[in-house]
């Protein structure tokens, strides 16, 4: 069944070929994964192949997109299409630039063309989705949440807002926008579309927040810029949300989440009620947050036509994406890794890690680096509301590039100057100086920027703990 | 017998400017407060909301511009004048980015209307084409400071405006003329985040001293063991020296 080589699929060829060519290069050189180089070379040799390559799949695209959790939504989503019976292309190393996404779908297209599966889904960084859905013309766009990241990269809140606005807008009734309507931001962008919108959110007792975090965005109203009033905050600036102004208010909902149960670190079980069904999910992934990414992805799932049986069934059985949540045997320690990003983020993982007695009571590592892709701005730990590790007897060590840093803001945040603790820099170091003050047998937690689990885990992997993250 | 030690520090606008970890200063001012056994009082000042008399301190971070739109109107009038008297009466103030800029006397945008300042410093600032992003250096009468700035508004120093220091790495005011911040009085504006206040103690401390001397006419400081920030200071040093 392959397409013939004709005039014009020769650019498309050609760009496929040699980025094809540069990815195994890269990686028998072992320059790393080779994730975004070859992505660079196809998009030089033809602009254009993104576009050819996902309009020849049957069953179209789905762009995932949101400060956090995309990265686990969209594994969620490719795993249960590929439960489906479905053969899924998907930038599932995480590089969500358009380099890197190019480059995904020129590791799996066949020579003659063909995009060598027949449903996409594409995860996609924020500043590059305008350009990926003008390129992609998705079926299906899932918009998870908008949170204050890494400023120096992305510009600010507002100007991030305003250009997705505009993608939406350009989008026709073909195409459906699936939002988190507990996000004030998101509902005001994805309001009068041409294309179709589902509203999914919380409607949860159990873990709320009392109040909006210090990194919470955007509780203003798009209508009148009164300050929004929350009955329920469930994370950051997401909840049930009206303005006491003007009345403007959190949409109806069309997918709901409740009952959640969360269980530590290690998993989470919730029920989701759509088109009049309610079912029950559990999942290997732990914390509120990852609520609402299992909710995002089964509402995306349902929305393509899978039954929800086979979605409950491949839920069941995932585990997190690398970084994210990553459990480690090392020295006969047991390292819980967990990948740090953003204020929300960050916040997020400490209240997962002090849910259970309202504190800090293991051993924990923070290693913060300022490299372009951690955000080489490192203001956004003051942020960050370590004051809840001020209670607790836990050692906290610091290391990386600004390790100091973090040192420093621990101490701001009342921390036990006898608490913490100044690794070396030098992770490698830093890990193993930590890991020594750690007993035998005893658990402690890694929280890592994004370069610092990349070299962390690899530390890890060339002591043989963890595999790398391309071989899997 | 000593009277209790407390330290009143206006947050202006602290729920709307307060990106890029700007609160880091006011925590700053706070701890290094407590831990001399001085009783801070931090006061969020909203808009519609009069300046709180007792103010000895103010810190007037950045924020994205829907919102400094909002703030620069609030700030016309009585309350700027306010903040004006209290300056030049003695009272202590930081300013980082957007707050520097609405106390000068205007902001030009591109596209919009100019937004009026209050005057407190003699700068005048505008919408730049290049985004300066990255580590800054300066060395200034606390020694080098250090933060990290992120702004394509253009600050100009007008002839009676003093500079807080020179930049040694960054751009600084306007990328330029080297100028970084400015200085008037007790009152300080820059474009440092970082934040700036944790990693460069002598300026915390010299703007704590200033705000109890401002209350009681008793401004010594008991010295703190500041070895964290001392490392911090220069980690953050070495790392803007090797990426400039
Ligand atoms: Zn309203």
């Amino acid at each position: 069944m392959s397409r013939p080589v004709t005039l014009s699929n020769v650019r498309l060829v050609g760009g496929v070929v040699a980025a094809r060519a540069i990815a195994r290069l890269i990686r028998t050189l072992g320059r790393g994964g080779g994730t975004s180089a070859p992505g660079l070379v196809a998009e030089w040799i033809d602009p254009a192949m993104l576009t050819r390559l996902t309009s020849r799949l049957p069953h179209g695209s789905i762009v995932v997109a949101g400060t956090n959790g995309k990265t686990t939504t969209s594994r969620m989503i490719a795993d249960v299409l590929t439960a489906h019976g479905h053969k899924v292309v998907h930038n599932r190393s995480g590089s969500n630039l358009v380099r890197g996404v190019v480059s995904a779908f020129a590791a799996q297209a066949s020579l003659t063309g063909n995009p060598g599966g027949d449903v996409a889904v594409i995860e996609t960084d924020e500043a590059a989705f305008p350009e990926i859905v003008r390129l992609v013309r998705p079926r299906l766009v899932l918009l998870n949440n908008l949170f204050r990241d890494q400023l120096d990269r992305y510009g600010e809140l507002d100007t991030i807002a305003r250009t997705w606005k505009t993608s939406l807008a350009s989008l026709g009734e073909e195409t459906t926008v699936l939002f988190n309507a507990d996000d004030p931001g998101l509902t005001a962008i994805t309001r009068d579309l041409a294309a179709a919108t589902i509203a999914f959110g919380l409607c949860e007792r159990k873990h709320t927040l009392q109040l909006l975090p210090h990194a919470a965005d955007a509780a203003t109203c798009y209508a009148c810029s009164a300050d929004l009033h929350y009955s329920r905050i469930y994370v950051s600036h997401l909840g049930e949300w009206q303005c006491p102004s003007c009345g403007v208010k959190r949409p109806d909902l069309d997918v709901v989440g409740r009952d959640v149960e969360l269980a530590g670190v290690e998993s989470l079980a919730m029920t989701i009620d759509q088109h009049g069904e309610s079912d029950r999910y559990e999942i290997g992934v732990p914390g509120l947050y990852n609520a609402y990414n299992t909710l995002a992805a089964v509402a995306a799932t349902r929305h393509a036509g899978v039954p929800h049986e086979t979605v409950r069934t491949a839920l069941e059985s995932f585990r997190s994406a690398f970084g994210r949540i990553e459990r480690v045997s090392y020295r006969g320690r047991k390292l819980t890794l967990a990948l740090v990003k953003n204020p929300v983020g960050f916040n997020e993982v400490l209240r997962m890690l002090t849910a259970a007695t309202g504190a800090l009571t293991v051993p924990t590592l923070i290693a913060i680096n300022d490299l372009h892709a951690d955000g080489r701005d490192v203001s956004w730990l003051w942020d960050v509301d370590f004051e809840l590790l001020a209670r607790g007897d836990g050692m906290l060590g610091a290391t990386g590039l600004r390790g100091a840093d973090m040192a420093n803001r621990l101490k701001y945040a009342g921390v036990a100057e006898d608490r913490i603790r100044s690794f070396p820099t030098g992770l490698a170091a830093g890990l193993d100086a930590f890991v020594n003050q750690i007993p035998d047998g005893e658990q402690a937690y890694i929280l890592p920027t994004y370069t610092a689990m990349l070299e962390i885990r690899k530390t890890l992997a060339d002591r043989g703990a963890v595999e790398t993250f391309w071989q899997q | 017998m000593t009277t209790e030690r407390v330290v009143t520090i206006a947050w202006l606008y602290g729920s709307k400017m307060n990106i890029y970890g700007d609160r880091g200063n006011v925590l700053a001012l706070a701890q290094r407060a407590r831990w001399r056994g001085i009783e801070p009082h931090v006061v969020v000042v909203g808009i519609g909301e009069a300046i709180p008399p007792e103010s000895d301190i103010f810190f007037f971070g950045g924020g994205q511009d829907q919102e400094q739109i909002a703030v620069s109107h609030d700030l016309t009038g009585a309350k700027g004048a306010a903040i004006k008297t209290s300056v030049e009466d003695g009272a202590a103030l930081l300013s980082i980015c957007g707050g520097y800029q609405l106390l000068g006397h205007e902001y030009r945008p591109h596209d919009a209307e100019p937004l009026p300042g209050i005057g407190l410093f003699d700068i005048e600032s505008e919408a730049g084409t290049e985004r300066f992003i990255g580590n800054v250096v300066i060395d200034s009468q606390w020694g080098t400071l250090v933060g990290f700035e992120n702004h394509s508004g253009l600050t100009f120093l007008g002839e009676t405006a003093t500079p807080m220091g020179t930049v040694q790495v960054g751009r600084g005011n306007n990328g330029q003329d080297r100028t970084g911040g400015a200085i008037y009085e007790n009152a300080i504006g820059c474009y440092l985040h970082g934040s700036l206040l944790p990693k460069n103690p002598k300026l915390a401390d010299w703007l704590l001293s200033a705000g109890l001397q401002y209350r009681s006419g008793e401004g010594d400081l008991d010295p703190l063991n500041d070895e964290i920030e001392q490392t911090a200071h220069a980690s953050a040093l070495q790392r803007a020296f090797a990426t400039r």
